[in-house]
Formats: structure tokens, sequence, C-alpha cells
């Protein structure tokens, strides 16, 4: 019944508790006023030809409703509108207070992106990683315009309002991945504006938790045998981005998908590129690596040859820093809807 | 003669003017230079013109709507890049409501008819009319200059802190708006000094008729709320040039403050474009089943609860905006109110009918599709006032699918019927009814073809304003362009059937579908005092077809 | 508003105005352009509810530095602003008074006085905005004043300058407004019959007062 109803809505896959909850009344509202509209709707047509014209000036009946019958036209509708709104404000409040066991996620919203940061320590872009059967609230908030986080199948969504923190919860039912939305119009690549969250089994997430500490964990030479005791660091991605402006990447390179004299690193990675003299070739860590040791090598189709090297201008670890930075901007096609391959913070080993 | 001296008389048997146009020439021909229209204080004149420019700027915006809905068609980019599209949708929001939607029936079909149903020489302040009138255009002629000198990409709610900080040029649109904002107020408060003081001797209250009573409780919208829009739009004009930061949360201000103060306005104006149609299709279901208004009295005070109520509602455009949940709750609550307002209006129109002897005429199908848009949407409205399904729906296609539906769609069908209802009381002549059916079922059907498919793609979570698109819409989007199509299509057979009807239709009769609405009482179309020789008295209510053999026994349902 | 009957009155000086075609008499036609005015007035108040809501919202974030700024400003030159505008608006009442006895000279000099001292009030604002300036208490980027160190205070002055900076606009229209009737009733045109004009140019001048009286606590002294 439910599947059907949901084929019928064109409503996309329920994977969260409140997606049940807020179907259910859907499903209850638009029964009730598609009814009612039939019912509007064949007592005007059934009057229409009872009730025909006969003679041109035709008189009629001087009809007026008792008060009752004005009584009923008020009550009726505001008998149902009421049930709806007590169900549906509970629901409301229900998904506006966030459980206190709630697992936190910082989500921030800028222009074109999501980043997401989670207490413990990992962070990553526009790939939300959460636990299934575990309620997550959200904290939201925007660096710049208004954004608005959506995820059609958990049916929950928050406007990113800059300057405040907004929260929802949601607590996520089956694993797989689930896209995310923007949905407050935020300027050019609004569209573009997507992501996606990963839902994992219990036994996945606690995998996924313990890599990702050890991931960074590997890069710190101090670091401490108990990855419990790991205090809150920056995360290899973050020093890439902050190497990337001190030698000053972002002069030539946007971040937000616009051509500047370079390439935007939005999306670069994992992108089939174009070349110069017509080879095609996948971006990945090596091809980024050359580009910044030798960028003549294989230059992108379009863009002019005045990248300076930077062979011993940057060391080893401040090298990967910046791949790793660039592997964040990632962003899945948008057009074919696919998930990219994986998370976007995979270990570094 | 004065028409109604006797209430015998058949509507219908107005005199037909053709001997008196030496002395009392209908108003179309008193003066014939361009100076006499573009100086005219006539308020049928003004009429005329506000007739004229409305249905300019909704083809302009009908134009962009057809951009939007063609760049659609595919997942990526179709026939336009991301920064034109953004455009093209921002501008169809602001032609249509500010320069389409919120003047159309009040400027165009509320200036010729207030009076007439008044039996009103004119209205209060004919000056102020005029000046009304050029305050639009003037405000329109800078919008449109700054839409072609860059054009703002923001959408038509300009919200900060986008609108303040776009390098698109928001401060003309956004200054154009505040001008016409001057032009609405000013039309609203001639409207309900005109109410107030210009009703005939006999007209009371209770006997105005039901159209009347739609334009003041809009009157009361325009002049309380514009004013505080007209601030809005002027800081955020100072906030993009100057950078105030009252709106800028890098300068300690509030965005959210902003929506308020926005939808403070922006939630009535809903109720400016809307109630405006339901006092055409009350006088129109009244004509067209020669009945009397089902519980007239409801209808009269369900325009005014809505036009109160409505002020107290905006917070439903913010449930996902992190205002608090008491907030949340109270809006919806009185959101609710006018969901049961409304439905009383389309019960008692649905009961006018009963008993009623129904003439199928195009006005007449405008009201079925109306009564289909006005449930059908109108509920939708309320399922979005319970908050939680708010939280899925908020600024996705069903969103638009909802507001299309029972803000557009109702006053479409509402602009279209008074068109034809009222053809032959302004031009004189008549439209060919065959082609009106063929157009009106054709854009009742383009209308639910375009905005069917949209509900849907709301309900499968495509965020409005999105230039591209996952491929899993594509479907819809498709259905929603060829109905789009379909709409269009049927507005040209509008178009073309009626601008022929004005050269070449056949001469009207004064009161072509024997109503006997207020209006029908002079000639058509009426000299330019509206009436020749005494004022005509008001004996009766203005939807009274009782035969006046028969004992008036009011039949009470 | 004012111009349907103001207007109406051709050169000639007639003891009544005349009567538009479209009125069934004088005592409609005066009602209506009253009952517009009011209704112009009710848009007035809402314009500027905007702006006291406005306040109120930030005053509300930053309650420490509205009352710390609004120490700040001239409390002596507002109070002296208050009472010009008080005793401006008392000269617009019996302009209003001399208008319905045909005095239509005292008229006159009740106008004059009103327009002086509504000149008085911009003098001295200039010279509070002028001290204002010089402080770098500017809206926006311009803000450069150090006095006081605490978020909101920028926003303070921002509210400052546009709610008087629309007021001030207001009593400039006012102004011109009064000056227009007050060519009418140099050209002896009030009388019992027809003060219209007069008692809506005070109306109006009345409002831009009571505006003030709300706008003067709200910045200077709460």
């Amino acid at each position: 019944m439910n599947e059907l109803m949901n084929n019928i809505l064109f409503l996309p896959e329920r994977a969260s508790t409140f997606a049940e909850r807020v179907d259910n009344l859907h499903y209850f509202v638009i029964a009730v006023t598609m009814l009612s509209s039939l019912a509007v709707g064949t007592t005007a047509i059934f009057f229409f030809f009872r009730y025909r014209r006969r003679t041109p000036n035709q008189a009629t009946e001087y009809v007026v409703p008792s008060v009752k019958t004005e009584f009923l036209f008020v009550v009726l509708p505001l008998i149902f509108f009421l049930t709806w709104f007590v169900i549906g404000f509970r629901d409301f409040v229900w998904v506006s207070t966030p459980p206190k066991d709630a697992m936190d996620v910082y989500v921030m919203g800028k222009q074109w992106m999501w980043k997401f940061s989670y207490p413990e320590g990992p962070n990553g872009v526009n790939v939300l990683h959460v636990p299934a059967n575990r309620p997550v609230r959200l904290l939201i908030t925007s660096r710049d315009v208004l954004h608005s986080f959506f995820v059609p199948s958990f049916r929950i969504k928050m406007d990113a309002v800059p300057g405040r923190y907004t929260q929802i919860w949601f607590e996520a039912t089956k694993p797989g991945t689930y896209q995310i939305l923007c949905t407050e119009y935020c300027g050019l690549s609004h569209s573009k504006m997507l992501g996606e969250v990963v839902v994992l089994s219990a036994e996945q997430w606690d995998a996924w938790v313990k890599e990702q500490r050890q991931g960074y964990l590997a890069n710190r030479q101090d670091a401490p045998a108990d990855v419990s005791l790991v205090p809150h660091t920056a995360r290899m991605s973050e020093q890439g981005q902050k190497v990337a402006a001190e030698v000053g990447c972002f002069k030539c390179h946007t971040v937000n998908g616009e051509p500047h004299i370079g390439p935007t690193f939005l999306g670069l990675y994992g992108k089939q590129q174009t070349m110069q003299d017509g080879l095609s070739l996948r971006v990945d860590e090596a091809y980024i690596t050359q580009s910044m040791m030798d960028p003549g090598a294989h230059l992108a189709a379009g863009f002019p040859n005045v990248m300076p090297t930077f062979q011993g201008k940057l060391t080893g670890p401040q090298t990967a820093a910046i791949v790793e930075y660039i592997k964040t901007l990632r962003t899945p096609d948008i057009r074919t809807g696919a998930s990219s391959q994986g998370p976007v913070y995979e270990p570094i080993q | 003669m004065s028409p109604s001296s006797s209430i015998a008389a058949e509507p219908g048997a107005v005199p037909v003017p053709d001997e008196h146009h030496d002395h009392h020439p209908n108003y179309l021909v008193d003066g014939t230079t361009l100076k006499s229209w573009l100086l005219t204080l006539d308020h049928k004149r003004i009429g005329v013109m506000y007739l004229i420019w409305v249905l300019l700027f909704f083809f302009i915006g009908g134009i962009y709507a057809l951009i939007v809905r063609l760049e659609l068609l595919t997942p990526g980019p179709t026939i336009i890049d991301a920064m034109t599209y953004n455009r093209a949708f921002t501008m169809h929001g602001v032609v249509m409501i500010f320069l389409f939607m919120i003047p159309a029936i009040p400027g165009a079909f509320g200036n010729f008819m207030l009076p007439l149903m008044l039996g009103a020489k004119d209205v209060a302040f004919p000056k102020l009319n005029l000046l009304s009138l050029y305050l639009l255009l003037t405000g329109a002629f800078i919008a449109i200059w700054g839409m072609i000198n860059g054009g703002m990409d923001t959408g038509w709610t300009f919200y900060t802190p986008y609108s303040t900080h776009t390098t698109t040029t928001v401060a003309p649109i956004l200054f154009g708006a505040f001008i016409i904002g001057f032009s609405s107020i000013a039309t609203g408060l001639n409207f309900i000094v005109t109410t107030h003081t210009m009703r005939a001797p006999g007209i009371t209250w209770f006997k105005m008729p039901l159209f009347v009573w739609a334009m003041y409780a809009t009157a009361c919208i325009q002049v309380l709320a514009t004013p505080v829009l007209g601030l809005v739009l002027l800081l955020v004009v100072g906030e993009h040039l100057f950078h105030f930061g009252i709106f800028d949360p890098a300068l300690g201000g509030d965005p959210v403050l902003f929506q308020h103060l926005f939808w403070f306005y922006s939630h009535p104006a809903v109720y400016i474009m809307v109630l405006p149609s339901f006092g055409v299709m009350s006088e129109v279901v009244a004509t067209f089943s020669r009945k009397n208004i089902f519980g007239y009295r409801a209808v009269a005070f369900s325009s005014l609860g809505i036009a109160f109520v409505g002020f107290f509602a905006w917070g439903h455009h913010m449930f996902v905006s992190g205002q608090s949940t008491f907030n949340a709750g109270v809006f919806a609550v009185l959101t609710m109110l006018v969901g049961v307002f409304t439905a009383i209006k389309v019960f008692n129109w649905v009961g006018t009918v009963y008993k009623g002897a129904v003439d199928f005429k195009t006005p007449f199908a405008y009201f079925c599709g109306f009564l289909y848009f006005t449930v059908f949407g109108g509920m939708t409205g309320v399922a979005f006032a319970t908050a939680s399904l708010d939280v899925p729906w908020h600024d996705t296609y069903f969103v638009v699918a909802h507001f299309h539906f029972i803000m557009v769609g109702a006053t479409i069908m509402a602009f279209m019927a008074s068109l034809h209802y009222w053809f032959p009381k302004m031009f004189g002549k008549m439209y060919h009814e065959g082609w009106g059916l063929v157009s009106a079922a054709l854009i009742i059907l383009g209308f639910n073809a375009t905005f069917i498919p949209q509900f849907l793609l709301g309900n499968a979570g495509m965020p409005r304003r999105y230039y591209e698109y996952p491929e899993r819409f594509q479907a819809l989007n498709v259905a929603s362009t060829a109905g789009a199509s379909l709409l269009a299509f049927g507005f040209l057979i509008s178009a073309i059937y009626l601008t022929h009807a004005l050269v070449f239709g056949r001469r009207a009769a004064a009161n072509p579908w024997r109503s006997r609405g207020y209006e029908w009482m002079t000639e058509s179309p009426p000299p330019t005092h509206n009436f020749v020789g005494p004022q005509p008295t008001y004996p009766e209510e203005p939807h009274f077809y009782v035969d006046p053999k028969k004992a008036e026994v009011p039949d009470a349902v | 508003m004012q111009s349907s009957s103001a207007v109406a009155g051709t050169a000639g000086a007639p003891p009544l105005p005349k009567l538009a075609h479209h009125f069934a008499s004088l005592e409609v036609q005066n009602h209506a352009a009253r009952l517009g005015m009011w209704l112009f007035l009710a848009t007035e108040i809402l314009l500027f509810a905007g702006l006291f809501v406005i306040y109120a919202c930030y005053r509300f974030m930053f309650p420490d530095a509205f009352a710390q700024a609004s120490r700040h400003l001239d409390l002596t030159m507002g109070t002296i602003n208050t009472l010009v505008l008080i005793t401006s608006s008392f000269t617009a009442a019996m302009a209003v008074h001399y208008a319905k006895e045909a005095k239509n000279k005292q008229v006159v000099v009740m106008f004059v006085l009103t327009i002086l001292m509504a000149m008085g009030f911009l003098v001295i604002k200039y010279f509070e905005y002028a001290h204002k300036f010089h402080e770098g208490q500017l809206p926006g980027p311009h803000y450069t004043y150090q006095g006081i160190q605490l978020p909101g205070v920028a926003m303070y002055f921002t509210i400052y300058f546009l709610s008087t900076g629309l007021h001030a606009f207001h009593v400039i229209v006012g102004m011109i407004v009064l000056a227009w009737v007050t060519t009418k009733a140099m050209r002896n045109e009030f009388s019992y019959r027809n003060y219209t004009a007069v008692e809506l140019g005070s109306m109006y001048w009345h409002l831009v007062d009571l505006v003030w009286i709300f706008l003067f606590p709200m910045l200077y002294l709460i």
C-alpha cells in the first residue's frame, strides 16, 4: 500500500524515521485533498446538469443557507485542518527536538559545497558519513549566503543561515547512499551544490571511524599509541588548504568551479581531462603531483602555460597535503546522479 | 428611462444607446486624440489603459516562463547558461507578481467596474488614479531598464545576504518595485475611499456587489502591507549600494529578520492577488446561474477575514528558516484559518449553483477551472501549514506547483473570466463563444499539464531554481514543459479571437448576459459619466433573480 | 488626497471650493479627502513601523551596545528638537483654527512659524549629524568610531541614521506641503466652508511630529 502510494506520488525511498512519520500524514492529506476536490467537482458538475438554464430569463428561487449549513461549512474543514495540524505539528516538534543521545555533526554550507565536521575529528567535503539507526543531530550554518540542507530520502531540510546555527536531526534506517541537495537559492552554481549522505551499518561505521583516526595519525610522528587520546588536530586536507593558500595556488585556481587562469580545483580529482596535446588523462594523485613539479608536462587544454614549478618549494608532506586537499574538492557528477566512488576522506597510508 | 425603475424590467432590456451618440457618446469615442487618452481622468479609460499594459507585462512574463521551461527540458544546459537562467526565473517572478498579478484585476477591472457597481460617476480621486497608472509605468520602465542592463539573479524573493552581494543590477529593479508599491497603495487608498463615500443612494454595505467587497478587502491589504515592503526594498537597495549592514550577518545583521519583514508584505500580497479573483468569480457564478449568492454575508465577511488573518500568517514561509518551534505552531494555526475562510467561499459558490439556471458560457468554464484550482491548490496550502509536511516540501517544486495553482491559477482563471464577462461592457462587442470555450479548455488543461508534474517533481525532491538537475527528474520536467506549451497555445488563441472581436466582433447588447449586476444597469460601453439621465435606483441586491410575481420566501437550506 | 479638494479651488478666490463633478456634495468631497488622508497616514505609520521592528530586534540582540550607544547621542539637542517640533505642531493646529474663522492672514503667520520651526529642527539635526560624521559613526563601511567596543554599536548608528534620515525627509516633504497651503492662504481661499487643505496639511505635520515623538525616546532615552 505504502509502496503504491509512493509510486503514485513519486516519493523517493524512505530512509529515515521521520520519513515514515511524515509520509503517513502526506497520504492522509493528499487523499483528503483529492477526495474533496473530487467531491466539489462532482457536486458542481451535477448541479450544472441538474440546473441547466431552460429559458433566457429564467427566474430562480431565493436560496439562503440556514445557520446550520453555514456552521457545517465552517466546522467541516476546520475539523480536518486542525486534525492535520495536531498530527503535523507533533511531528514538526519531534523533528526539531533532537534526542539527548544524538551524535553531533557540524554542517557548513558555502558557495557551492557542504563541509561536515565531527567533534571527534574527521571532516570532509560533500560526503557525510553517518551510522544507521542512530540519531544524528546536524548543526548547520553557512559561511556566505543562505543555503538549505535537504535530503529527500530522509524528508529533512533546514536552512543554513550565516551568523547562526540551526539544527535538525534524523535517524537513518538503512545503509546506503542518499543525495543532499541545496534548496535555498545561493547563486550561479546553486544546482551543482550537491553532496551525499553515506549511511553505514554499525560495523562499517566503527571500521570507518577507526580508519579515519589511523589515517591522520599515520602522518604524525609523535602519534600516541592509544587512538582515543588523540587530540583534535587539523587533518591533512586542511593543512593542504593552508599550504595552498600560503604558496598562492588560489591566485590562479578557484575552488568554486569557475575556471580562472588555471583549471578550478573543484571536481578536478578523478576527472577525465583533455590535454593541450590531445591526450586525455584521468586526474589522479600522480598527475596533480606532476603538474606541481613540472607544470608544462601535460597542460590542460584551454589554459596558458604560465604556472611556475614548485619543485623544491614544497616539501613532500606539503605536496601530499595539497593533493589530499584537491581530492576533498571532488564533486559527484550531478547530471547522472552517480555517486562518487567512495568517501572523499580516504585514509592516507 | 432608468433601467431598473421597474422590478419586472427584463434584465437586458437596457436601452440600446445608438440614438444617444450625439449627446452622450460612450467613453471609447468621447475624445479620440492621444492626449484625451493619456491624460484622461475617466476611470474607465484608465482601466482600459491598465488592461493594455498588464497584458503586455503578462506577455513579457510569459516569455520568461517559456524560456525557463525550455531550459529545463534537459538535465544539462539546454538553450541558455546558468546566469541567464537565474535571471530569467527572477524576472519571470518579478514581472508576473509586481507587474501583472498585483495590478491586473484591481487596476483594469477594479478601476472600470467599481464606480459602475457603486452607481458612482468616478472613483473618489481621479487624478490619483491616473497617477497610480503612471507610477506603475515609471516603476515598470525602471525595472525593465534594469533587466536589460544586467538583470537580477536573486529570485523574486531577493533574500539577503545574496541579494546584497550579487553583482547583478539589483538596485534599479528593486527601486522600480518600490515605485510600483506606491502605485499599489494609491489604487488601494482610492478604492477604500470610493467604497466608503461614493456609494449611490440605496446601495448599503450589504447590497454592494461581492466584487466590491473583495476589492475593498484587497485595498485594505494594499494600503497596510505595501509600506512595509517599501521600507524593505529601500533597505535592500541601500544595503546593495552602501552596505549598511542591517541584514548582513558579517556586520551583525540578521538575514532572518529580512525574511520576516519581507513576508509580512509578501504573504498578504498573495491575497492582494487572489482576493480580486474571488470577487470576480462571485459575480460570474451569480450571473451565469441566475441565482442569488448562497450566503452573501459569509462570502463578504470571509474576504475581510482572509485579509485580516492574512496579516498574521507570514511565518509559514519560514518553518525551516530557523524560527522557533512555538512561532511555527502559531503561524500554522493562523494559516489554517485562511483555509477555513476560503473553504466557506468555495462551499457558498457551489451552493449558488444549487437550484440555479446554469448557462455554460466561457466565463463559467473559467469558473469551473477556478473552483478546481482553488480547492486543490488551497488544500495543498493547508497541507504545507501542518509544518511537518513543509519540511520535505519547502523550496521544492511542490511549492512552485502549489502557488501556481492557488495564486496564479485562480488569478488567471478570474482574469480570463472577467475579460470575457466584461468584454461586452468594456468594448461593446461580443467575442466568439465557441473559440472562447476551446481556449478555456486548452488553458485549463495546459495549466494542469504544466503544474501537476511539478507537484510530483516536488515530491520526488527537485528543488526550485535549479538550472541543472539529476537525470531522474527529466521525464516530469518534459511533461511540464509540454503542458506549458499547451498553455501558451491556449493564450495565443484567446489573444487572436479577442483581438478579432475587438475589431470585427458582433455589436453587444447593453446586457448580453441578462445579469442583474449593478454594472449592467448602464449602456455598453458606458457613456463618459457612466449614467445617462437620472441616477439609477437600487431597490434590489445585485444578485437577484427571483420571479417578482412569486412571493419572496427565502428558501433556507 | 489633499489635491482633490484643494486643486478644485481655481483662481479668483471663491469662498467655496469647487465641487468635482463626480461627488454628490461638498460634504462627501471633504469626507473623502479626509478619509484618504487618514489612510495615507496609516501607510506612513506602517512604513516607520518596519523601522521600529528592526530597532526592537537589534535592541534585543545587542542590549548593552544599544544602551551605551544611545547614551552617546546629544540629549540636549534631541530635547530641544522635540520641543521645537511639538511647538510647531501647535502652530499648525492653530492654523486650522484660524482657517475655520476665515482669518487667512493668521493662517499664513502660523504656517510660516511652523515652517521656520521645521527649518530650525533641520538645522539642529544638521549639527547633530555633523558631530556624528566627525566621530566616524557613519553607517556601513564608513563606520570608524572606536569609542564603544561592543558588537552592535555600528548597527545602532545605522538605525539612527536610517530612521532620523527618513524622518528628516518627511519633515522636508511636510514643509513643502505647508508652503503650498500657505500660498493658498495668501490668496484668501479659506473659510469655515473650505478649510480641508489646511486641515490635511496640518494632519500630515502632526504625523511628522508624532513619528518624532516615538523616535526620540527610542533613540535618545531608553
